[in-house]
């Protein structure tokens, strides 16, 4: 990674827009955030695919009667707290005190394996009450919007696991860190999405 | 062990689709013996494959498209062809099923592997050194986007020989696109391909808005980037925006067909118009994707050969902004037929004919901008001039169609086939050729042949007219798109002048490779010493052609809009010297876009043909690929100082070896 030529910054009275190539943490941050408004998009249309074909259960489950939603609000604060233990582990980062960032990111990874274990009995229940993905259009869309959401938690603890070990082996370097803050901007995001599953799919259950 | 594949895969029944593999894999066997022969390896590897230089993926992205281009076209005379025969009792020579595969080929390859490469190629060529910056924000991932792109374009062409092409139309619409009704592998090689090439596009996208908005020289605020870069700013916002789209509903048409779900099926609450609205949602952006570069194209072209500032910069960026906007809004228009109802598709009727304005606007400025200009009658303004022409009749025959009762009566007919041509050919395919004569002396030092250039133009110019002015008649005597073949003779003698005008369109690509071999033959005659061969106002012009690998010595401050324009206005010579040299840090070549494209290529085709232990064999090494290069710490070269001083000195014109202000000085923050 590299911008492109000496980076000009901090100089006082110059606006922003005419200081010359940002430095690289900028670039490689808002590279990370325009990924991440991509990616939003994705869920955008299976958000619009879900709300389009929630009530065509083919005479079969329909939504209110199979969500249990008390499972569901102990999934949403494990994966809430986890945005805060990573947090957290991201100001430990900062701080370069390997031993919180160990402590906190090791939270937010068993915080994001509870939420998946949780997911995945839910999943698993419902395939086994006849209610699978090919039942319907209604679950086919619904498997596959928390799904998505669900495969985008496994990824990002996958990736989790990498930046422990690029800190192990690699150390605090600038590069390290920058990777570590998108990987936290990633995190959050999941949150957010998994905000809008919460209240479509599972409070707007009928 | 090799899921659905086997001997019958391959085709050897027919001998059009055989001899055409024979053909191709002659080709690329003689290709690959003449580089071991020559030597040629080493070069290709570790100056093309491996390069991470945005020029040099650029010029990649080009003739990936020529090379598409000579596929798409192949299919496009073909179906010319059959349709100049198969009138009435005659049945042409290409059975319904061949022709099926054929213009849905034709049509994925035309906007995926050609426009898009040609549009994205230019982009990557010309935003840094427009920009005035040594790369674009993420180089590595760049190489990426493009061998990503190149695998589905690998994939694409392998079902000619392995299996079949999807007969289902270039957007694949459900229910026909099912499994129920597609059962073979056609619309798998079909959905996988563009789902790779996809990712590659997204990739290049976010990483080409981000170069735009986070890297420009110092003093290069908004409203002094070139019009280039403002295009190119809305295409890859488009891309940022609508292809995660694709990808949702492809991958949604995927678990249709591998995993039994039921979004797009018939049966069981599935919903196949909600297919093409949301393939739309990414449709309608995508045109304005490949145009908008196009239009920035253009405006440069228009400026430079004018000798005059682009009439109203002010008007074509808010022009192209509003453009980027309203293209989200407009999408039903390619199914007013759906029956939405009345209000629905009024609202996007209305929304289609507000869009015209802001490219009339465009129009009038590139018309200002020629009046009263110098005009150099040079290759690239003959394009402009040509397509100004062409756009206009074919932005006008898409407003007629805005109008939904119009709509409903020419829906799906030639005369549709013939405005999405009239704008395609006329805007994307002129704008690329236009790009491609403008900038080639930049990317290798030296002009195309002029003479055939003008001969290029001539062909496409006339060659399009002869071919889709009859299928707009066509279309309003009632011809349909996608027919094999029509009982009505009449029709004949235009299908002919189409077949004619095709031929004319073979012949003008058949120039282009003429113009590029004279050309190279004829590089010591048309070299470009000066950096600076049409007199031009933007800042890739400031530099030697070709550019070194850093682009700048120094980074130029700007000043203004056409900065370099006015530094040659100012009397600051090109190629003065800057008063002290610097070692630059370039990123390193890296082979992990080519690696990944190899194992992406055997994901691909192991999901088409479901072999899924070698599925898992190309994912994890796609990952592995990206896991080693995720733990490099060499990312980086040096080029000392001393090299950077040694090239710019080599190049300064003479008299120029004192040290004095090339753009004026590095400090940032000049205001005029």
């Amino acid at each position: 990674m590299s911008a492109a030529g000496q980076a000009l910054t901090g100089i006082p009275g110059v606006p922003l827009a005419l200081r010359g190539p940002a430095p690289v943490r900028v670039v490689a941050g808002f590279g990370f955030w325009l990924f991440l408004l991509s990616d939003i998009i994705i869920f955008a249309a299976l958000f619009a695919t879900y709300s389009v074909l929630s009530g065509s259960t083919a005479g079969g489950p329909s939504a209110a009667e199979l969500f249990d939603k008390r499972h569901v609000f102990l999934e949403t604060m494990c994966l809430l707290a986890s945005s805060a233990t990573c947090g957290f582990g991201l100001l430990a980062i900062q701080r370069t005190d390997a031993r919180a960032m160990y402590f906190w990111m090791g939270i937010t990874f068993l915080l994001g394996i509870s939420f998946l274990t949780m997911e995945g009995r839910e999943f698993a229940s419902m395939i086994a009450a006849g209610a699978g993905p090919s039942h319907s259009a209604f679950l086919s869309a619904f498997f596959t919007l928390v799904g998505t959401h669900g495969l985008h938690v496994s990824l990002g603890l996958v990736w989790l696991v990498v930046m422990l070990l690029q800190v192990a082996t690699l150390g605090f370097q600038p590069m390290v860190g920058r990777r570590f803050f998108c990987f936290a901007l990633f995190w959050h995001a999941l949150d957010i999405v998994w905000i809008g599953v919460f209240t479509i799919v599972y409070l707007g259950a009928k | 062990m090799f899921g659905r594949l086997s001997w019958s895969s391959i085709p050897f029944d027919q001998p059009i689709v055989m001899g055409t593999s024979a053909t191709v894999g002659l080709v690329l066997l003689a290709l690959f013996l003449l580089i071991i022969i020559k030597g040629w390896w080493g070069y290709l590897w570790h100056e093309w494959i491996t390069s991470v230089d945005h020029k040099r993926i650029g010029a990649m992205y080009m003739i990936l498209g020529l090379v598409m281009l000579v596929r798409g076209f192949s299919d496009a005379i073909m179906m010319r062809t059959q349709l100049a025969l198969a009138a009435g009792h005659a049945q042409g020579y290409l059975p319904p099923e061949h022709y099926d595969q054929i213009f849905s080929a034709h049509g994925t390859i035309m906007i995926f592997f050609v426009a898009m490469p040609f549009v994205i190629g230019l982009m990557n060529f010309a935003l840094p050194l427009q920009l005035g910056v040594r790369d674009v924000a993420f180089p590595v991932l760049n190489s990426v986007s493009f061998w990503l792109t190149a695998s589905g374009v690998l994939l694409v062409n392998l079902s000619l020989f392995v299996g079949e092409f999807a007969r289902t139309g270039w957007l694949a619409y459900p229910p026909l696109s099912e499994l129920a009704y597609s059962p073979g592998v056609g619309v798998d090689y079909y959905l996988w391909s563009l789902q790779l090439s996809g990712l590659g596009t997204l990739l290049s996208g976010i990483n080409l808005a981000t170069t735009i908005l986070k890297l420009r020289a110092p003093g290069m605020g908004y409203s002094r980037m070139p019009i280039f870069c403002w295009t190119a700013l809305a295409s890859n916002m488009l891309i940022v925006a609508a292809f995660p789209v694709l990808t949702a509903t492809f991958a949604m048409l995927l678990l249709d067909r591998y995993c039994g779900f039921h979004f797009f099926t018939n049966d069981l609450g599935g919903n196949p118009m909600m297919y093409v609205s949301l393939i739309w949602i990414w449709g309608h952006p995508e045109v304005y994707i490949l145009i908008l570069p196009a239009f920035g194209v253009f405006s440069e072209v228009v400026a430079t050969f004018s000798g005059k500032p682009l009439f109203g910069y002010r008007s074509m960026v808010l022009a192209t902004m509003v453009i980027c906007g309203l293209s989200f809004v407009v999408w039903l228009h390619h199914f007013f037929t759906m029956g939405a109802g009345a209000d629905v598709n009024a609202f996007f009727g209305i929304m289609t004919m507000i869009i015209a304005v802001p490219t009339g606007v465009k129009v009038f400025n590139w018309m200002f901008t020629l009046y009263g200009g110098r005009v150099r009658f040079t290759v690239p303004i003959y394009w402009t001039l040509g397509f100004i022409v062409t756009f206009v009749i074919g932005g006008m025959t898409g407003v007629l169609m805005a109008i939904p009762p119009a709509d409903f009566v020419l829906h799906n007919s030639l005369f549709l086939i013939a405005h999405f041509h009239n704008v395609a050919i006329g805007g994307v395919v002129f704008g690329a050729m236009a790009g491609y004569t403008y900038w080639f002396p930049k990317a290798f030092g030296f002009k195309l042949n002029e003479r055939l250039g003008k001969a290029v133009f001539w062909c496409w110019f006339i060659g399009f007219y002869l071919a889709f002015m009859p299928l707009y008649a066509l279309g309003l005597m009632g011809a349909t798109r996608r027919m094999q073949h029509y009982p009505d003779t009449h029709w004949q003698p235009l299908m002919v002048v189409a077949l004619a005008g095709a031929v004319v369109i073979l012949l003008g690509i058949a120039l282009t490779a003429v113009q590029l071999a004279v050309s190279i033959r004829q590089r010591h005659v048309n070299r470009d010493h000066s950096g600076d061969p049409w007199n031009a106002r933007t800042l890739e012009w400031s530099i030697p052609s070709p550019p070194p690998a850093w682009n700048f010595t120094q980074l130029p401050n700007v000043q203004r809009t056409d900065a370099y324009w006015h530094a040659k206005e100012e009397g600051m010579s090109r190629g003065a010297l800057p008063s002290s040299f610097v070692d630059l840090h370039l990123p390193r070549n890296t082979p992990v876009g080519v690696f990944i494209a190899f194992f992406a290529v055997i994901l691909g085709f192991a999901l088409i043909w479901r072999i899924y232990w070698l599925a898992a064999v190309g994912l994890a090494g796609a990952v592995a690929v990206a896991l080693v290069q995720y733990w490099r710490t060499d990312r980086e070269i040096r080029v000392p100082a001393e090299e950077v001083a040694a090239f710019a000195r080599a190049h300064a014109p003479p008299g120029h070896d004192a040290p004095s202000a090339e753009l004026g000085p590095v400090v940032p923050g000049g205001r005029s």
